[in-house]
């Protein structure tokens, strides 16, 4: 039976219900685009597999729980927000955490750092740079038939905004922590805005943890602003228990001469999805996504990219890789399309997967929409076990057959990680990875929940 | 250079149809129109057993109950299934015994199409099933065959003469329920070709149907049914043609392929359809289903295509790997030039163990052409060690064309290999540089380089078809390189 007419009933008697609420603990400029939003999201839907983009994915699972809709946090919830430490050492970064989806220091929380570049809660921004976030808020989503993205503008009520003016650059990433914390099912929708200016440079960590044993569902959309001749990274960290959602929608717009890169690196998560739209806009960018998922257990991992070449001369590279074990299935569906416009694009797309049990199962769909003729596009996929050869190479050098399945699993699953930016989290990572494969679960044997 | 280049190109991709004649031949027509009275009408004409008319009748209700597929990456307009002729028959004398009893006005037709009727000694290696609209008008070489143990006949002789076989095979590769166009066959085909290979034998010529549209108004709707039993094997050849008309007119096709223990199938195909002419107007809309099934252990089935014509294409010849050890493969050659669009690939779906799929597919896109690759490459739970490669590569001439891939892969086996690349570009100005440099002019470099870029393809085609289909590469993309 289809499960969605009442999700999406329930979802509407929140809206209408708690319309008072969100008009009141939201940002004008986030209210005024709700009600189309909302009724785009009840003209799309909650997406099924019969929709191209979630072919592979079922959400069933993930929206079946009785998720307290509307979350509004209250100031003892932070308190235990504020004990959390990231445990990646000599990690520097400037650091916030975020509470499902809420900016703790509430109205106040807009700060410059040093550098000139401002980072805070949406609420507070629309109060400090209005006209900034009008100009951007609402304006790169796409997500054709997703109603997902109009779900989360109907409904979201703050997350992260970060701005970097021209000519300004911090440099140390800027790590946001996105702690899921609560004694009910929360269904979290936070909604950020990245805008880095002509000139600028930004480095962004995000992590997401979730510390109580609840169900969670996070359907998160950021967008980002990338000006000319800037600069802008993104690092995903995901890793949370079985029982949380994640879906993600990023969506990355570029001027000419400018250089952005997303990572995903997803190493536990019950249901994780990332969208990454990487929208090149002006001429001589480049763009670069890259996502590495280790999946076991039931899980699934999703991960959808479009590179959008609309300028000439822009170059993108997309990389995935994943490693599926146990009943986990993995899903990965990436499409390069280059306009009619778009004279001397380069690029490329890969999709590399392992499966190392029966019950696992991969399911890929790299797509290449060519219009344009000056063109050097390319894509690969692949789906199989370890190459034997390699192994034999290694065997035949005295090393065991245990130890030199993880030298080639780690070392394909370091082509991802290498790609990473920020040194001291590359290691961390490579570290995590590298525990993971081993089978000392990286993030099960120290979590005290013990979730499955 | 660059502008040379342009202009050379432009002379190239300005070839003519040459089959676009029309035969001055008396007609038996039924009224325009579809509906469950004209389904009746058919199978009347064709004088069936009840068992067929069920079928087509279970199939028409079920396809008014379907909508047109809207996924294939094509700009489709609309059809009108009322303004169709769903059957038109050349008037001939029931069933010619002889070639003398043909039509000469049919024999000279395939005679300027190079399809000789009669069974000249020079030209041995071919049987051919001559159909021309909606019934096949003349098989060859069906006693020398016959000898053997090999049918080769029309389909409604089929229905006739041998109905345990055709009752057995029929749709149980594509079943009446299977898709728009599948189902739509399934209810109004009107003729085609229908082959048994018996246990261990080996067909000692190619076998051929070639398929010829001429009455305006039709729909081309044939079906073709090709098994082949244990330890056995056959090479199997298609072509077809049309004349030049400004109307959009349907062929909608269904070929099923069954292959028993050790048995191996080629089979082949040279579509070129009318195309329509340089500002998209008219042409063949082919929406064709193709399928094999790996029926028994080590047995093979392989696709080679040559995609030239038709104004939309719509094709996926697909392979069930069912046996274990089974083999599948799909080579193809798609070219689109002025307003042609191609929506075209396969299905490797992998049942048993140690199954192998090879897919090496090649667009070619020139003028406004649109050209996708889609395909599908399944490997199921128990599919023990199987193995896909599959390599789509585009070449795109000129800046108005588009050239799309959207694979699919679904392993559900942690043994299976499968890979898939592609690559899409252009013509290099540093390839085109190098030949001008050893004395080749950039037309010829240009036809050397798209001949090369084929060849893959085109090698796997039996050598008439291969010289045939090199020269249809000529027609549609070059005038004067070789």
């Amino acid at each position: 039976m289809d499960y969605r007419p009442e999700v999406i009933n329930k979802l509407s008697e929140i809206y209408s219900g708690s319309h008072g609420t969100f008009l009141k603990n939201s940002p004008e400029i986030f209210n005024r685009h709700r009600e189309t939003a909302y009724k785009e999201f009840l003209r799309l839907g909650i997406p099924d597999r019969k929709n191209e983009a979630y072919k592979y994915t079922n959400l069933e699972k993930s929206f079946g729980y009785p998720y307290q809709v509307y979350y509004s946090p209250v100031p003892q919830d932070f308190r235990e927000a504020e004990k959390f430490h990231c445990e990646v050492e000599d990690l520097d970064v400037w650091n916030m955490v975020l509470l499902n989806g809420f900016f703790p220091r509430g109205e106040e929380g807009l700060v410059m750092l040093p550098g000139g570049i401002w980072v805070g809660s949406m609420k507070a921004a629309a109060k400090q740079f209005p006209g900034l976030v009008e100009k951007h808020y609402n304006k790169y989503v796409q997500g054709e038939n997703d109603g997902l993205v109009p779900l989360n503008t109907a409904m979201a009520s703050d997350g992260l905004f970060l701005y970097a003016p021209k000519n300004t650059a911090y440099t140390k990433p800027i790590q946001i922590v996105n702690l899921l914390h609560s004694d009910q099912d929360i269904f979290a929708q936070d909604r950020n805005l990245v805008v880095v200016e002509d000139r600028a440079q930004l480095s962004l960590l995000v992590c997401d943890h979730a510390i109580s044993p609840q169900h969670f569902l996070t359907n998160t959309v950021t967008e980002v602003y990338v000006g000319q001749n800037s600069r802008f990274e993104i690092i995903r960290v995901q890793n949370q228990h079985n029982n949380s959602g994640k879906i993600t929608h990023t969506f990355i717009h570029q001027e000419r001469d400018s250089y952005a890169s997303s990572n995903n690196i997803t190493l536990h998560g019950g249901l994780v999805r990332n969208a990454t739209w990487h929208m090149l806009n002006g001429e001589n960018s480049e763009t670069h996504s890259y996502g590495l998922y280790l999946a076991d257990k039931q899980q699934h991992i999703a991960n959808f990219v479009k590179v959008d070449h609309a300028a000439p001369n822009c170059n993108s590279t997309q990389l995935f890789k994943g490693v599926l074990d146990e009943n986990s299935s993995g899903a990965f569906n990436g499409r390069i399309m280059v306009h009619k416009i778009a004279q001397g694009t380069n690029a490329y797309q890969s999709n590399n997967n392992i499966l190392l049990s029966d019950a696992a199962r991969m399911d890929t769909k790299p797509q290449l929409e060519i219009y344009a003729d000056d063109v050097k596009c390319s894509h690969g996929a692949t789906v199989g076990q370890l190459d034997n050869n390699a192994l034999f190479y290694l065997r035949s050098r005295g090393i065991d057959a245990r130890e030199a399945k993880l030298m080639l699993m780690f070392g394909f699953a370091h082509d991802v990680i290498k790609n990473i930016p920020i040194e001291a989290l590359r290691e961390r990572i490579d570290n995590l990875v590298q525990k993971r494969l081993r089978g000392e679960l990286s993030r099960c044997a120290s979590c005290a929940i013990q979730c499955n | 250079m660059e502008n040379d280049q342009d202009k050379v190109l432009d002379e190239l991709t300005s070839g003519e149809y040459k089959y676009g004649f029309v035969t001055d031949i008396e007609t038996d027509v039924i009224p325009k129109g579809l509906s469950e009275d004209v389904v009746r009408l058919i199978s009347a004409k064709k004088e069936e057993p009840e068992w067929m008319l069920e079928f087509r009748l279970k199939a028409f209700r079920h396809w008014q109950t379907m909508k047109m597929p809207a996924w294939a990456h094509l700009k489709i307009p609309e059809i009108n299934y009322q303004d169709i002729i769903f059957y038109a028959a050349p008037m001939q004398k029931p069933a010619p015994g002889s070639l003398s009893d043909v039509d000469p006005e049919l024999l000279k037709t395939f005679d300027k199409l190079g399809i000789p009727l009669g069974e000249q000694k020079r030209l041995t290696g071919v049987a051919v099933d001559a159909v021309m609209d909606s019934i096949s008008v003349k098989t060859t070489f069906r006693e020398s065959l016959a000898e053997l143990g090999i049918i080769f006949c029309s389909f409604s002789e089929a229905v006739r003469e041998h109905p345990s076989l055709v009752q057995k095979y029929l749709a149980s590769v594509v079943p009446y329920t299977d898709n728009f166009f599948a189902t739509l066959n399934s209810a109004v085909f009107s003729d085609g070709s229908f082959c048994y290979i018996p246990k261990g034998v080996r067909c000692p010529m190619e076998l051929s149907t070639y398929f010829r549209i001429n009455a305006s108004n039709t729909g081309q709707f044939e079906r073709t049914l090709l098994i082949a039993d244990e330890e056995s094997y056959v090479s199997y050849l298609e072509g077809c043609t049309a004349p030049m008309r400004d109307e959009n007119q349907l062929h909608a096709a269904v070929v099923e392929i069954i292959t028993e223990r050790g048995a191996e199938v080629k089979y082949s195909t040279v579509q070129n359809w009318y195309p329509g002419d340089k500002e998209g107007k008219g042409g063949i809309f082919n929406f064709v289903t193709k399928r094999g099934i790996c029926k028994g252990d080590d047995s093979k089935i392989s696709w080679t295509q040559v995609e030239t014509g038709s104004a939309i294409t719509w094709k996926y010849p697909s392979c069930i790997l069912r046996g274990n050890n089974s083999v599948g493969e799909f080579y193809s050659v798609a070219v689109t030039n002025n307003y042609q669009q191609a929506d075209t690939g396969t299905k490797m779906i992998h049942i048993g163990r140690n199954t192998k799929s090879t897919i090496v597919s090649k667009g070619i896109s020139a003028g406004f052409g649109q050209n996708s690759y889609r395909g599908l490459v399944k490997v199921l739970g128990k599919a023990e060690g199987a193995r896909n490669y599959s390599q789509c590569d585009s070449l795109l001439l000129g800046d108005k064309c588009g050239a799309h891939t959207f694979p699919y892969i679904e392993v559900d086996n942690p043994s299976a290999i499968v890979e898939h690349e592609a690559t899409t570009s252009r013509i290099g100005e540093d390839q085109i540089f190098y030949c001008n440099q050893r004395g080749i002019s950039t037309e010829d470099a240009i036809g050397l380089i798209v001949n090369g870029y084929a060849r893959e393809v085109i090698n796997k085609l039996p050598m008439e078809f291969a010289v045939e289909a090199q020269k249809l590469l000529q027609i549609s993309l070059e005038g004067s390189v070789g």
